[in-house]
């Protein structure tokens, strides 16, 4: 059952790709803050993936790593999304825009 | 027998990614990423992280995506307002253009990298005691460091959540 | 894989999967008499079939009458309500729980006709990791079930759900830990193994001997995971009619049913394994009962096997007995008393039994 290595580092970069598209077209925040998931998601994969061609688990770790951050980005990511919603009543990152000038 | 089930789940990720994106409605766009969370973990096992693979949908599908859903309920959001905010269609035009460039440069990136052939892992590879034993040794310090990061986390959230303090009855 | 290995993995899952299905129904039945007993009625007595055929048999009404009316029920979709999510929110509510059963072991190896078969629908080396896995995906089918079906009473139950569900997961889980820590595998089936010796050859050396608090807070975790009383806040008639599936009728809210019943199967399995030795009997090794003294009474493997998983069988329904004791004589939480109990009281309590644990661990080297 073994994966060709460049399968899966394919898969990543089509997965971070979309994620940036995803980024760059949506504008509910909430959205393009899954997007963000989706990048971190797709790199997660190309060390899983690389940890597997290599035969060690350092790779598995820092993929570890990288969901604690996720997770901590997103208890406080989403808490500053509600925080801006109840001042400003909208989600939409074109009308968040106030310290452009 | 496990290629053709990689580039089977592959697909359905794909599939599943460009839901996230595409979706109107943010309700459904969670969804997405939920079945895209779970896939990746099945790709996870596929490369024999199975560890990786339960600890994705532990964190990822059974947490940070309830949290997300979760919002979203608690917001009311329903489908994005496409009046609201400016269309901005040759933005958004370039952004795919850029995107799919991105996506087509890093494949032939990887084409072109030697990442060498994997050969079969050693035995108990990806299980906890490996992962938890490279945690543990190499990766102790990083590993006490994420405990301050998740506490500053919490607090940060909770301060930022809480409504205006104002003063109570009791 | 040969052929005849494919036909034992499918039986086992079969076997596991209509436990789960009769143990969930037979439950029905005892909570509804039970709660006749414990409220000094009568309860489900009779079920009249076409009209024409009362039969009185209390056991036959549940198992055959209530499915049979629940099936030909009409099945109402709310206007305004997401079809797809209203149609798959059932399946998202039973199918975790169902799966979740694959990894608890019922029983030691069966050796027939020389094949040994594991009793265990999957030998996962992460078993718990699994368990944790599946039973947090069970939210899923509240939080969908509330918001898809565009009513205020079911999506403040599905906002109540998830929260105490994610909430007292942690709790549960932190509680495990302290168990994992103590037999030192993930693997369901080496730690139901790990449970087979004795205490001064008489006491059985179950979980529940060495982390007693873990076990406590692990049941109470669970009971709040299964949102019975007194956790069911997400349902709690009295102010949310039925919480997150008061627009489901028919099947569909039957499985939502059934879904609760089996996660109330599902608690008791993990800690019947965990803490209550799993499928071990007091005594009984492979070649038979090994009496304190010395004395041996030897037993044939099929009946040894028999009795391994009709212990297993006794101790899960024991322990959802249990729990509908619990439910029929404590009274509803309020909803910060519910966040309470699992935040301030059962998360400080599973972190230090960790401690401890691990201390103790250390000290015993």
């Amino acid at each position: 059952m073994i994966v060709p290595t460049e399968w899966a580092l394919m898969l990543s970069a089509v997965l971070f790709a979309i994620g940036v598209i995803g980024v760059l077209v949506r504008r509910n925040v909430i959205v393009i803050f899954m997007a963000i998931e989706l990048m971190l998601n797709a790199v997660n994969l190309s060390f899983v993936a690389l940890a597997r061609a290599r035969g060690a688990v350092d790779g598995q770790v820092v993929v570890f790593f990288v969901m604690t951050v996720a997770a901590a980005e997103a208890a406080v990511g989403l808490a500053i999304i509600i925080a801006s919603f109840r001042n400003r009543t909208t989600v939409n990152a074109d009308e968040l825009a106030l310290l452009r000038g | 027998m496990g290629a053709a089930l990689f580039l089977l789940v592959a697909a359905l990720t794909v599939v599943a990614a460009l839901g996230v994106i595409l979706h109107p409605n943010p309700v459904k766009s969670a969804l997405f990423l939920v079945v895209t969370l779970f896939l990746l973990a099945a790709v996870f096992v596929l490369l024999e992280a199975h560890m990786i693979a339960a600890l994705q949908i532990i964190v990822y599908a059974g947490a940070i995506m309830v949290l997300f859903l979760f919002v979203i309920m608690l917001l009311n959001l329903r489908n994005d307002d496409p009046e609201r905010g400016r269309r901005r269609y040759v933005l958004r035009g370039l952004a795919w253009i850029g995107g799919v460039a991105l996506a087509i440069e890093l494949a032939l990136l990887v084409r072109g990298a030697s990442v060498g052939s994997a050969g079969s892992a050693p035995a108990g590879y990806g299980g906890a005691a490996a992962v938890a034993r490279s945690l543990y040794t190499d990766f102790l310090l990083p590993f006490e460091l994420t405990s301050i990061l998740l506490l500053a986390a919490v607090v940060g959230a909770v301060v930022l959540a809480q409504k205006q303090r104002r003063p109570t009855l009791s | 894989m040969g052929l005849i290995e494919v036909g034992i993995a499918g039986a086992k899952a079969f076997a596991v999967l209509m436990l789960v299905l009769h143990m969930s129904a037979v439950l029905l039945w005892v909570e509804r008499k039970g709660s006749a007993l414990i409220q000094d009625r009568i309860g489900a007595n009779r079920a009249n079939i076409f009209g024409v055929m009362p039969v009185n048999l209390g056991l036959i009404n549940t198992l055959v009458a209530d499915p049979l009316k629940l099936l030909t029920k009409e099945d109402v979709v709310p206007a305004g309500a997401d079809k797809l999510l209203h149609f798959l929110a059932p399946f998202l509510a039973v199918f975790p729980v169902m799966v979740t059963f694959a990894a608890i072991p019922f029983g030691d190896q069966l050796v027939i006709g020389g094949h040994t078969i594991n009793l265990q629908v999957a030998g996962l080396d992460i078993g718990i990791l699994y368990v944790l896995a599946m039973s947090s995906l069970a939210v899923y089918g509240v939080v969908l079930g509330g918001w898809a079906s565009n009513s205020r009473w079911a999506l403040l139950g599905a906002i109540r759900g998830s929260a105490q569900m994610i909430s007292y997961e942690i709790a549960m889980g932190l509680a495990l830990i302290g168990a994992v820590m103590t037999f030192g595998t993930l693997d369901m089936q080496a730690i139901a193994r790990a449970q087979g010796h004795h205490f001064f050859g008489l006491i059985p050396a179950w979980g529940v001997f060495y982390q007693p608090l873990a076990f406590l807070v692990f049941l109470i975790a669970g009971i709040a995971e299964t949102k019975r009383v007194p956790f069911d806040l997400p349902e709690g008639e009295s102010e949310l009619i039925s919480g997150y599936f008061t627009e489901y009728s028919g099947m569909k809210q039957a499985a939502f049913m059934l879904s609760d019943f089996a996660e109330s199967v599902v608690v008791a399995g993990l800690a019947t394994t965990l803490f209550f030795g799993a499928w071990q009997v007091p005594l009984l090794f492979r070649d038979g009962f090994h009496l304190p003294g010395g004395a041996i009474v030897a037993l044939p493997h099929l009946a040894v096997v028999g009795l391994q998983i009709a212990s297993f069988t006794v101790k899960v329904f024991a322990l959802c007995v249990f729990q509908i004791l619990v439910r029929w004589t404590l009274p509803r939480y309020r909803y910060d008393q519910v966040m309470d109990l699992g935040w301030k009281y059962l998360l400080p309590l599973a972190l230090a039994n960790m401690l401890v644990t691990g201390i103790v661990i250390v000290l015993l080297g």
